[in-house]
């Protein structure tokens, strides 16, 4: 019974830390764009551009617009997907078609927090998009992180094509 | 050019060439002409004007139609939003439905069965970012009540409280870490119609105490679990002697005069990669004392490693128990392992995965004490939907037990939600 006490204790005892989020928009806008973030855009989500983002995610859209930052080749986003049961806030940079980093900002998941460390993420640094609308580089994924996994796995590839889409005129 | 120059000039061009004498306008004319074409400009200037104003108008017009737009979507999305279901509370599940087709050495043994062995119903609530709640409701074997082959049971239900990015804490009645599927065994995550083995005899899967514990993780990928529970209540008499599977008590009115404690480490600090081990110790297995059964250690380890197609998993885990009774019925040591190499490709519209498993027991109970070969494939027709197909072998080490040894194959289908 001490150890119940004890471990309840040490559960009450760390109230006052910051739970989940890793990362402010702010600060992956920092790490995105070495020259200051630029005005943020608004791409709304037409028809065609829902179909293909829903057949990544193989799950319906809910959003009317995705908003991202540019400055000449590069983009940014910050999007969301729900691995086992909340939603993952993940930041993806791209620049001319690849992917040149992976950030998780928010992680609210019980288990695979592994895919917030760069140990995985660094994984998509380099990755682009081939005709499946596939990564075209293998992922190795997490035991037990499953769907954590998918969930990164899914955002990365939607972001690359949003790029796609952005830049495409 | 001054008024007098013009004139000059105009008077010398008249002179010289008498033949466009009679095309040359008048002063009067000339200062109509000049009257004339200052009104169109006047009137150019006003239109350029109007059309100027016009212009910001639009402009004015479209930035308001931009913000009502924005307004919009912001007021669609919201609407959206709130439409789902309450975000803070969710529904999840799995399940799995078996049929075998087991060949016995003794013929009385045979069996041929369908079984829709799991439905399990998972619900979630998030009070704050901090805390959350997480249980599991299953039926198993279709049919629970007096008489039924089935059973209703209440497999988790804890409190999850996030203490930092680092640690967390669960107090309720949880599943223990401990070996591969404890956890984790969603019927997509693993090959087989049936489970394995070791997580039967020596890890009694799905196994499940009451009590509370602690989850630390840092960025290397170690992480760590310790977890105070209630123990086992294994018997020390009977056809199920000693068997650790029957000691479960399944939080149920339990007896708690006696704890257990389990720790885990694990690894996973590569992609691909799981390395972790377990230790448990309960002080009294029976929760009874001078009854030949003292106390009790568990000891698992397992490596999983998965490289593009190709795949390995494998489990040791083995208990050490101390009492005269217990040692002398021989079952104060019971260990057990396998290993599953494997290989997943694409096929149409899904993965097909193929495996082998070779697993060898050594349990309480002589039907408990065998080894056996297994071959099978997965059909992944989605990632939460799959067809298995399995066939295996089972030789019993005891010449007592040969009339138990079997062969014969296995489907399933299993789901995730």
């Amino acid at each position: 019974m001490r150890i119940v006490a004890a471990l309840l204790l040490l559960s009450a005892i760390g109230t006052h830390a910051e739970s989940g989020q890793y990362l402010k928009r702010e600060e992956f806008l920092k790490l995105a764009f070495a020259t200051g973030a630029p005005v943020e855009r608004v791409l709304w989500v037409d028809r065609g551009l829902r179909a293909s983002i829903e057949e990544i995610l193989d799950h319906p859209l809910s959003a009317l617009r995705i908003r991202y930052w540019r400055n000449d080749d590069t983009t940014a986003w910050i999007l969301d997907e729900i691995g086992k049961e909340k939603p993952i806030t993940i930041g993806v940079t791209i620049t001319n078609g690849a992917i040149g980093s992976v950030k998780i900002l928010e992680f609210r998941e019980s288990r695979g927090w592994e895919v917030r460390y760069p140990f995985f993420t660094d994984q998509f640094t380099g990755a682009g998009l081939d005709q499946r609308l596939e990564l075209d580089r293998r992922i190795d994924g997490i035991t037990g992180a499953t769907l954590s996994v998918r969930a990164v796995d899914k955002i990365a590839r939607v972001a690359l094509y949003l790029h796609r889409h952005a830049t495409k005129s | 050019m001054s008024f007098r120059s013009i004139t000059g000039a105009a008077f010398l061009a008249c002179t010289l060439a008498p033949s466009h004498a009679a095309e040359t306008p008048s002063i009067e004319e000339l200062w109509a002409l000049v009257r004339d074409q200052q009104a169109r400009i006047q009137e150019l200037e006003r239109r350029a004007q109007e059309a100027e104003r016009k212009l910001a108008d639009a402009s004015e017009q479209a930035a308001a139609t931009a913000a009502q737009v924005e307004a919009t979507g912001d007021f669609v999305e919201t609407l959206a939003s709130s439409a789902r279901p309450a975000a803070d509370s969710r529904i999840g599940g799995y399940g799995e439905l078996h049929y075998n087709n087991l060949d016995a050495a003794d013929p009385d043994r045979d069996e041929e069965q369908i079984d829709f062995h799991r439905f399990v119903l998972f619900f979630g609530h998030e009070f704050n970012d901090r805390t959350r709640f997480f249980s599991e409701l299953e039926i198993e074997h279709s049919l629970a009540g007096d008489g039924a082959p089935g059973e209703v049971e209440l497999e988790q239900a804890y409190i999850d409280h996030v203490v930092s990015d680092k640690l967390s804490a669960q107090a309720g009645l949880f599943l223990l870490p401990l070996g591969i599927l404890n956890e984790t065994h969603e019927p997509t995550t693993f090959y087989g119609v049936e489970r394995n083995d070791v997580e039967n005899v020596i890890i009694p899967t799905t196994w499940w105490e009451a009590g509370a514990g602690l989850t630390g993780r840092n960025a290397s990928g170690l992480s760590w679990q310790a977890a105070v529970h209630s123990g086992l209540a294994i018997p020390v008499a009977g056809s199920n002697a000693f068997r650790v599977r029957s000691g479960r008590q399944k939080v149920a009115e339990a007896l708690a005069s006696d704890a257990a404690l389990t720790l885990r480490l694990k690894y996973t600090g590569v992609p691909g990669l799981e390395l972790a081990g377990s230790l448990q110790y309960q002080s009294d297995p029976s929760q009874a004392g001078g009854d030949g059964l003292d106390s009790g250690t568990l000891f698992t380890a397992h490596a999983i490693y998965q490289r593009g197609r190709f795949g390995a998993r494998g489990l040791y885990g083995r208990w050490d128990f101390d009492g005269d009774g217990v040692e002398a019925a021989g079952a104060d040591e019971q260990t057990g392992w396998f290993v599953e190499p494997s290989y997943r490709f694409p096929v149409g519209n899904g993965d097909l995965g193929v495996y082998a498993r070779y697993e060898d027991l050594d349990g309480a109970r002589g039907a408990d004490q065998f080894s056996q070969w297994e071959l099978g494939l997965n059909y992944w027709l989605h990632p939460d939907v799959v067809f298995k197909f399995d066939y295996r072998n089972r030789d019993h080490d005891r010449a007592a037990d040969a009339g138990r040894d079997f062969d014969g194959i296995d489907l399933g289908l299993g789901y995730r939600f």
